[in-house]
């Protein structure tokens, strides 16, 4: 009999606590299965955020180490530095990197650490119930701009992945987005591409992607999911924006 | 005549609603759980025109007190809140407040702190801020987290120290209570507009927190270390002012309980000193002559109103929800033993730390613990 499809054998059997609808799920299971696909999975060490994925570390089956809010970039670094053949990675929400983990993600990439960042933008802080994120965009109605984000008193959404290709350190920078079938494969194949350049020693790597929050959007699952197309798409633009070649 | 209006309201909301009748110019916020209510109905309050303040969502707990610091230095009345791990973030900030002589007023909503993480409630980080030079208060209910806050900024206006307002999170934070809103005109007969003696105004050039040399420094720190001690009779007015405007009364600097000819007092902070009354009937019932004395200052901590309300020969037994670690037990246990010492040799100490990381604490619980504490 031909296996066709199982779970990754670097996610843990544990059932995900996200709400139905969140594409947390798809992006931990891409990331399973890269992990796999380059038997990387007793290599791995995996940094979790301050955000809902903050019980990522029941899910990877993996070494996880859980970080304070937006520090994880610094921890991995650290990680990274003394055991430079293992494959580090950090799993961040906006929340977490574009706000008060700025400072951090900055220096990492400027630093060029050779770890890889991977940056679910869902524009909104989702565990603490929906409040404004550095990535909201404008207009964007939440529980502490509920007449809309206003750039006059809120400022602009972050675009971090143009931010961050900036920087010299910086040898991969990609955003992808997992609101269709194709859109989530290439949503793999860059969370592939960013760990094999981490292997290859080039420098800081990032996947941002833009993800739904269906509970705190007010919207239904599939209304989320072209959500993102119709509105996220457009301001923050897919596609890769650093590759470094070696 | 106006009169109160009576709501059933949380104490994130109750909190929100004391800052809107506070007149509160600026608050700049940032969300963590579970203060974040707090922010939501204040971001709220702003934008819909109940409230003529600026809301500032800031990156973070150490810009939110940043925005607050200079908010206040330029002379507003300036209201943020925080928990937990947001509220360590800030302590540079809470020390550039207090040594900056700002009259800022922050509600913290009690959570255990990181690592391992809790999102509920022990006392941890606010009494990890005790040497920050800011007066503390302990709330044990929705309305004591109301009649607080005003009665915050007025003592932090009156001796330009800043102010934290301490609460339980959930238990006090989330859960709905009745709670008496007295009419904004005897509101604002209490606490008349803010009127610093120094502001940043270019018409008046100045400069706040400069660089000192030691002989500078030192009166600065000994200036502030005076005031704090000099706050008490400012706390016990504004209590009794309150009083006096709208009839409620959670106790001034220390709350008590059948304490008068107690044999055995239970000390305590927050919503479970609420509770331990229940549990001092309890022990009442069972012929044990119980008390209550619920610190509602913590810092400064009221040694001289706990040296006169202790009876005779009393046991006491303090319940902390918190750690001193470095020594047994918890921090109260230490504070009320410092004040003692040489003061009262007859009283007793004995010390249980309980509650920690949201562990419920039940009357029956306590009154337990309190009856087992007898035999150590």
């Amino acid at each position: 009999m031909k296996v066709i499809a199982r779970r990754p054998e670097s996610l843990t059997e544990a059932k995900f606590h996200y709400c139905p609808g969140c594409t947390h799920g798809i992006i931990h299971r891409l990331i399973g299965e890269c992990l796999d696909e380059l038997n990387l999975r007793e290599n791995a060490i995996g940094i979790c955020p301050v955000g809902c994925a903050v019980l990522a570390y029941e899910y990877f089956n993996c070494d996880m180490l859980e970080a304070a809010h937006g520090r994880a970039p610094a921890i991995a670094t650290a990680i990274k530095r003394l055991q430079p053949n293992n494959t580090v990675f950090t799993y961040q929400g906006d929340g977490d990197l574009a706000s008060i983990g700025m400072g951090e993600i900055v220096h990492a990439s400027l630093r060029g650490e050779k770890i890889t960042v991977v940056f679910v933008n869902n524009a909104i802080y989702g565990m603490t119930g929906g409040q404004m994120a550095p990535t909201t965009l404008l207009g964007q109605v939440t529980t502490t701009s509920p007449y809309g984000r206003n750039k006059d008193f809120e400022g602009y959404p972050a675009k971090m992945a143009e931010l961050l290709s900036q920087n010299e350190g910086s040898a991969y920078i990609c955003r992808t987005a997992v609101n269709n079938p194709a859109n989530v494969i290439k949503t793999k194949k860059a969370i592939k591409k960013a760990l094999q350049i981490q292997q290859q020693g080039l420098g800081f790597t990032m996947v941002e992607i833009l993800s739904t929050c269906p509970t705190n959007w007010g919207l239904s699952p599939l209304d989320a999911l072209d959500w993102v197309e119709e509105k996220m798409i457009p301001y923050y633009p897919l596609g890769e924006f650093k590759v470094k070649e070696d | 005549m106006k009169t109160a209006q009576v709501i059933m309201d949380t104490g994130a909301r109750a909190a929100a609603l004391a800052v809107k009748s506070a007149r509160v110019d600026v608050v700049p916020g940032y969300p963590i759980t579970p203060q974040t209510s707090i922010m939501e109905a204040m971001a709220a309050m702003v934008e819909n025109g109940e409230m003529h303040a600026r809301f500032i969502p800031v990156e973070g707990e150490h810009s939110a007190m940043a925005a607050a610091v200079a908010a206040s230095a330029a002379g507003a009345r300036v209201f943020t809140a925080t928990s937990a791990n947001g509220l360590l973030y800030m302590h540079e900030v809470l020390h550039m407040a207090s040594g900056g002589r700002l009259p800022v007023v922050m509600c913290n909503v009690n959570r255990g702190i990181f690592a391992p993480w809790t999102l509920w409630a022990d006392h941890q980080d606010s009494f990890a801020q005790r040497d920050t030079g800011w007066i503390q208060y302990h709330c044990s209910s929705n309305q004591e987290v109301y009649n607080t806050i005003l009665q915050a900024f007025r003592v932090a206006e009156q001796i330009n120290i800043p102010v934290m307002v301490n609460f339980d999170g959930f238990a006090i934070s989330h859960c709905l209570m009745p709670l008496t809103l007295p009419p904004q005109e005897d509101i604002d007969r209490f606490l008349p507009p803010h009127e610093p003696e120094w502001r940043l105004d270019p018409a008046q050039p100045s400069s706040f927190s400069n660089v000192t040399n030691a002989s500078e420094y030192a009166p600065f720190r000994q200036m502030l270390s005076d005031d704090i001690m000099a706050s008490i009779p400012l706390v016990k007015q504004a209590a009794q002012e309150y009083k006096d405007i709208t009839g409620m009364w959670d106790g001034d600097t220390i709350d008590t309980y059948r304490l008068e000819d107690a044999e055995v007092v239970a000390l305590a902070v927050n919503s479970m000193a609420a509770e331990l009354r229940l549990s001092i009937d309890i022990l009442r019932q069972q012929g044990i002559k119980a008390g209550l004395l619920r610190p509602r200052l913590v810092l400064p901590f009221p040694a001289e109103d706990i040296i006169n309300a202790l009876p005779q020969n009393a046991q006491v037994m303090v319940l902390d929800r918190n750690y001193n670690f470095g020594h047994p037990g918890g921090i109260l246990a230490s504070e009320l033993k410092s004040v003692l010492f040489g003061r009262r040799n007859d009283i007793t100490v004995k010390n249980r730390v309980m509650g920690i990381g949201g562990i419920d604490l039940t009357r029956t619980y306590m009154a337990t613990e309190i009856r087992a504490m007898l035999d150590d």
